[in-house]
């Protein structure tokens, strides 16, 4: 077992950026969009404005301390960008924020609660994507969004197919997933994120494969979900979208 | 597009955006249709373990001897471990390509239980192994010359005792999730715990092909199968759980 420690001071992962941040837009906190949702953000009295907490969060993968004390605070209508070098632990993060990954140190909060307490719960007020879109090559574009969707929410075909449209996939609807290129493959993906406007999205390298406009699109995604008061971390080496460019900063050291 | 299609576009998504929550049944009726679904697009694969049945359960004839009397004492047991193997050779694909491509992630992240999704998974694996097994079955036992007669109750075993086998394989699946060729290391792991199913399995085939009662033994292994279903998909889920770390 690797030596455990709690870091002293280290700085390399503590945010460096945090006031870029616009102000919430007015009403935010009345009217956000999730009054369906069970964690509904609608009685601001009973919620803390920081939704989504991360206290020293120290991870090892074998010998490799990935995570070394990540902290950082994210309140609603704030998008967290985590950026660093390959292997520098991205991925890692996000996965250790939405519980799939348990820190040796370190707690993640949601609404001021530890996710570890009611992961269901959190989990249904989050989405994550990944760097590989969840889609099954043998089944076609919409067929996938059915059940990838499905799965979580009541969904309407007609909501299906607008989500499509919404993100230029409309010509490969009834198409096999195999038959698809890696950017349209994506953009099926971020279909998926149209229809899920949950309070918190956990994005990996959202816009690998896609060309500038699909690029555009996922910032206008995301800057809608921030518009609506949901927050947004996301990892990426590359320059967020114009839409966002407000984002805070996270950088991860290798 | 034009504006009105846009508008038209942004009501559609805003309505979907607000959809109730899925509950835990229709969450784990799509992830069984979807897996329907995908076997009946990748014919070959599912087609795979009933050849592969119907074809051992031919061999013998040719090794042992083609006396129908010899055959007929051996019939169950080879009908059993045929199926065992049958239902092992399915099992490589059951969580194999959701976890490549990432659905395994997501119905762990969906809110949902994931105890429940994978219990719906093992029951279309058995759906298009088990059950399917169960039917060829007769025909297997009569070219080993069995009576018809002894028809009504080897299909009765079979059913139930192919539950056992899917909900035990279904473990074993996930706990060799995290490996690369894990086909032998699964057989392994699937085989010693199938045993009581095989011991009662084949116990009650043989007493409804010899004509007797066959109560004792099957009431046994349906035992086994509610044993299998209760506590099987916790086992699975946990393993699933860990190779997702």
């Amino acid at each position: 077992m690797p030596v455990r420690f709690r870091p002293q001071a280290d700085q390399g992962h503590q945010l460096r950026v945090t006031n870029l941040r616009k102000a919430a837009p007015q009403g935010a906190e009345q009217d956000c969009g999730y009054g369906a949702n069970p964690m509904n953000l609608r009685d601001s009295r009973a919620v803390p404005a920081n939704h989504l907490e991360a206290e020293n969060l120290q991870l090892w993968r074998g010998d490799h301390h990935v995570l070394k004390g990540v902290g950082f605070t994210l309140s609603r209508g704030e998008c967290l960008q985590v950026t660093g070098s390959n292997g520098a632990g991205k991925t890692t993060l996000l996965r250790t924020l939405c519980g799939l990954m348990v820190p040796e140190e370190g707690r993640v909060l949601w609404e001021g609660r530890d996710v570890r307490t009611d992961l269901p719960a959190f989990h249904s007020a989050l989405m994550y994507l990944g760097h590989e879109a969840p889609l099954k090559a043998d089944l076609t574009a919409r067929e996938n969004l059915y059940y990838w969707i499905g799965v979580r929410r009541r969904t309407p075909g007609s909501g299906l197919d607008a989500a499509l449209a919404r993100v230029g996939a409309d010509a490969c609807r009834e198409r096999l997933v195999r038959t698809l290129s890696a950017g349209q493959k994506r953009r099926v993906a971020l279909a998926g994120l149209a229809l899920m406007f949950c309070p918190l999205w956990l994005l990996d390298e959202p816009t690998t494969n896609l060309d500038a406009e699909g690029q555009q699109l996922v910032g206008a995604l995301m800057a809608e979900q921030l518009a609506r008061g949901g927050a947004i971390v996301v990892a990426t080496h590359q320059q967020l979208p114009a839409a966002v460019r407000a984002a805070r900063r996270l950088e991860m050291a290798a | 597009m034009s504006a009105g299609a846009g508008a038209a576009i942004d009501i559609a998504l805003s309505a979907a955006q607000a959809a109730p929550g899925a509950s835990a049944l229709e969450a784990a009726r799509l992830a069984l249709a979807r897996d329907l679904r995908l076997a009946f697009r990748k014919r070959g694969q599912l087609i795979q373990p009933l050849a592969f049945f119907a074809l051992v359960t031919m061999l013998f004839p040719l090794a042992v001897s083609p006396e129908l009397a010899r055959l007929r004492a051996i019939a169950p047991g080879v009908l059993w471990v045929a199926a065992l193997l049958a239902s092992l050779l399915a099992l490589e694909f059951l969580f194999r390509d959701d976890a490549y491509d990432g659905t395994l992630e997501q119905y762990a992240l969906s809110g949902q239980s994931l105890t429940w999704l994978l219990f719906a998974k093992s029951v279309a694996h058995w759906l298009l192994t088990g059950l399917p097994l169960a039917l060829m079955a007769p025909f297997a036992a009569m070219s080993l010359g069995v009576a018809a007669a002894a028809v009504p109750g080897i299909i009765v075993v079979m059913l139930v005792g192919t539950v056992a086998l899917s909900l035990i394989g279904a473990i074993g699946a996930a706990l060799t999730l995290g490996m690369k060729r894990s086909g032998a290391l699964l057989a392994l792991l699937t085989l010693p715990l199938s045993l009581p199913v095989l011991i009662y399995g084949a116990r009650a085939t043989q007493l409804a092909i010899g004509g007797s009662s066959f109560i004792a033994p099957l009431e046994l292994l349906a035992a086994l199968a509610v044993l299998c279903v209760t506590l099987a998909p916790l086992a699975a889920a946990a393993a699933v759980r860990i190779s997702l770390e």
